[in-house]
Formats: C-alpha cells, structure tokens, sequence
C-alpha cells in the first residue's frame, strides 16, 4: 500500500456556505506536497479533514488505509503530526513537556523517557537540549516553530500536517527552518502535507504542488509542470512573482 | 489601646471564637470550592443550561445574607450548620462564575491543536483546559473566601460560634470595644487569608509559566 491519504469526492460545508468541492486526491508515502491558494480557498479546511477536525459533508477520507468514518480518530491522530501557524505550544507546559506531549497520551512516561525523547527530539529540529526546561513564553519565535514540530513529530507519526507552520517567523529564521525540514524529511521519509501562501515556499519545499481556488482543486502537478503549462490566468499570476 | 486591652483580658474568649471562625468558614469554602468548581465544570460542557445555572446564583447571592439565614432555620435549625450552608450557598457564586469563565475562554487555537494531536475528552479537561483556566479560578476562590471569612460575622445571629458572637455580645451590651475587636479580627483573618492565597497564586502561576 503506497497511499498516505486518499480522499474520495470529498465536500465540506459550514452550514449552507460550500467550502469544498469534489476534492479527488491521493498522496503518496514520502510525498511533499504542498498546498496553495488564496485566503478562503479551502486549503485549511482540506487539512483539517485529513485528521477529522472537519467532517466531509460527502465523499470519504482514508488515512493509512483507514476510513476515517467509522475508526478511532483519537488513536489515528496521534499517529498523524500537526503543526500549525504560531506554534500553539501549550503554555503551561515545559519545552520538554510540550515535546512528549503526543506519546504520553496513551503511556505513562518516566522522567527519564522524556528527557531522552526531549533531547532526541531537540537534536532533531537543530535547538539546544538546554531548552527542554524552558516555558513556551521564554523562546522566540523561530524556536517555538521547531518545538512546533518536535511535538508533532515526537511519536513517530506516518504524516506530518503544516499549516502555514512558518507563517508568523521572519525571512531568515523561515529560510533556515525550512532547510531543517527538508533535512528532517530526507532523514525520515514521511509524508508531509503542507500549506503555505508564499508560492517561493511552495516551489522549494514541494515534490508536488496543489493549488487551490474557491474550495476547487485548480491544478497540480511539479513546480516545472506548472511553470511550463498553467492552467489559467490565475495560476499563471500566482507563479508569475517567482 | 482599649481594643488591645479587651483583646489581652479576654483572649481566651477571643482565641476560642477565631478558632470556631476559622473552622465554620474553613468547612464553607472547603463545600464551595468542590461544588462550584465541579458545577462550573459541568456547564462549561453544557453551554445550553449554563446561563439559567450562572443566573440561579446570581440570584441567589442577591438575597440578603441575614433573611437567608432565616430562611435556612426551619429547614436545618440554628447553629453551626445552617451557617455554614448559607455561607457555602453565598459562596458559589464568585467560583462558579469564574469556573465557568475560565474554562471556556481558553485559547480555542490552542484546543484544536490539542485535539488534532489525539487528546481525548478527560485528558482535555485535565490536562489543557483546566491547568490553563486555573489562573481565573483561583482569583474566584480567593474572592470567596474573603467573603466566606467576612460573612461568617453574621453567622452569630442564628446562633452560630465564631467571632461574630463576640460582635453580637458587644453589640447587645453596648459594649463598642467588643464589638470593634471582633471586627478588626474578622477583618485580619480575611486580610490574611488572601494574601496566603495570593502567594499560592502567584506560585502557580509561575509553575504553570503564566505571568
């Protein structure tokens, strides 16, 4: 089984408003693939559907060969990472505590579990293991981002979701946090769904790229596909700044 | 220096009220403090009763505190308990509320990703919703019991012990030092009282890395 996730015909609606509409998709183990799209076209509510903090209004989505009508969602979202914009650290909790945050939901974990897993974790997203004791309000910006990810990546999960996970950081710390992923992603294999505005993001990051318009799937495919074939005069103005 | 006098000369009687003071608004706060907290719990998961809830006791603690009192009697008699249901019923109110308040305003950013990652319904209570609202809930405690400790002076009408009785004694044999010496006693235990409590705060505040 090469599929990560697969959705089927998926639509979304918040009461009478359509947000999604047919959304046919499949990604595959070890894909990066990027989402692009205006504000309000859908790409949040898309993720969100892939660890069932949105419900489809029709169609099916299955993670890991699961349908995620019908399984335990609890028990498949701790195997999918979720990192979003701004980190959302859990203020009250240790950098050490925020990372273990994941595999202590379902077992008990000794102090020295969490200081190796921290530590391994810490290595992982290039922060000092210095850190692990430190609150969220105690790090900058660009450190609370790879805390971000250490506690999305923390279990081990098949997928990694982003949500415009280096949105709130400033140029340098966003070039040097997405070479980390890159890194992260070589070393590790998994998949990644990410979403993201900045179509130079999309571009590097991405071994494919979807772009997103009004709750459609406009087009996807590789940067040079659409470089060199866009489907419209949208899309050609939304690559056209690179 | 006649307030000092009363209070050496008869601190035995003195001694034995705030201790009966203590442990009328000691058991009060102990019944509010569970019973808020656990109601408060209850209706920030059921926002549709959560309004009628908050109003019950608001109105409630709209009544005046000595005709509650008198209310209370032929249900459970004078003395100490009937004052300590008032005192307890009078109580709920500042910890229901901020409960209710702090439990709900938390950062819903912050509960999504807790859900995305597999927190589940118990966990979410216990271990993001609750120590992220406890800032909120012990400034409503300590609300409480300041009023729980300055309320309890009137307890002494229905017959309850505490330094009330020594206000009501002064009070019934003209005797303003008596009176103004149980007051100044009440006033010290809640002044203290909150300021322990302010500790205690700022303590968790602080483990909880909030400031």
């Amino acid at each position: 089984m090469n599929k990560a996730i697969e959705m089927r015909n998926v639509s979304a609606a918040y009461g009478e408003n359509k947000v999604l509409h047919q959304i046919s998709l499949v990604v595959e183990k070890g894909e990066f693939l990027v989402i692009i799209g205006p504000s309000g076209c859908g790409k949040t509510t898309l993720l969100k559907m892939i660890n069932g903090l949105v419900a489809p209004a029709g169609g099916e989505v299955v993670v890991e060969g699961e349908r995620l009508s019908g399984c335990d969602i609890t028990a498949l979202r701790r195997r999918i990472g979720y990192a979003v914009q701004g980190a959302k650290l859990f203020p009250h909790m240790t950098v050490e505590d925020n990372i273990c945050y994941v595999p202590s939901l379902g077992k008990k974990m000794t102090k020295e579990d969490k200081q190796a897993l921290a530590g391994k974790m810490l290595e992982m997203v290039e922060l000092s293991a210095e850190l692990a004791g430190r609150f969220p309000r105690q790090l900058s910006g660009g450190q609370k981002q790879r805390v971000g990810i250490a506690r999305a990546m923390a279990a081990d999960p098949d997928i990694l979701l982003m949500d415009e996970p280096f949105g709130a950081v400033d140029e340098i710390t966003r070039r040097s946090l997405q070479g980390m992923l890159q890194a992260l992603q070589k070393k590790t294999g998994i998949t990644i769904v990410f979403i993201t505005h900045d179509i130079e993001e999309a571009f590097k990051l991405g071994s494919r790229i979807l772009i997103m318009k009004d709750g459609w799937i406009w087009q996807e495919g590789r940067k040079e596909e659409l470089l060199h074939d866009p489907r419209d005069a949208f899309v050609k103005q939304l690559i056209g700044g690179s | 220096m006649q307030l000092l006098q009363i209070l050496w000369d008869r601190r035995e009687f003195f001694l034995t009220c705030l201790l009966e003071h203590i442990r009328i608004s000691l058991t009060a706060v102990v019944c509010a403090g569970v019973l808020g907290i656990l109601l408060g719990a209850f209706i920030s998961r059921h926002e549709k009763i959560a309004g009628m809830v908050l109003g019950v006791v608001n109105v409630i603690y709209t009544i005046p505190s000595i005709s509650l009192l008198g209310f209370l009697i032929p249900f459970t008699g004078i003395g100490n308990k009937t004052a300590i249901i008032a005192l307890t019923v009078y109580g709920l109110l500042p910890i229901v509320r901020n409960t209710y308040t702090g439990l709900t305003n938390v950062d819903a950013s912050i509960l999504e990703v807790a859900e995305g990652l597999g927190t589940d319904g118990r966990q979410m209570m216990l271990g993001i919703r609750f120590p992220l609202a406890l800032p909120v809930i012990i400034s409503g405690f300590r609300n409480m019991v300041v009023m729980i400790i300055a309320m309890g002076g009137i307890a002494s009408f229905i017959g309850a012990g505490g330094l009330g009785a020594a206000i009501y004694r002064g009070i019934t044999t003209y005797n303003m030092t008596l009176t103004a010496a149980g007051s100044v006693l009440i006033a010290l235990l809640a002044l203290l009282s909150d300021w322990l409590l302010a500790r205690v705060q700022r303590r968790v505040n602080r483990r909880y890395g909030i400031e």
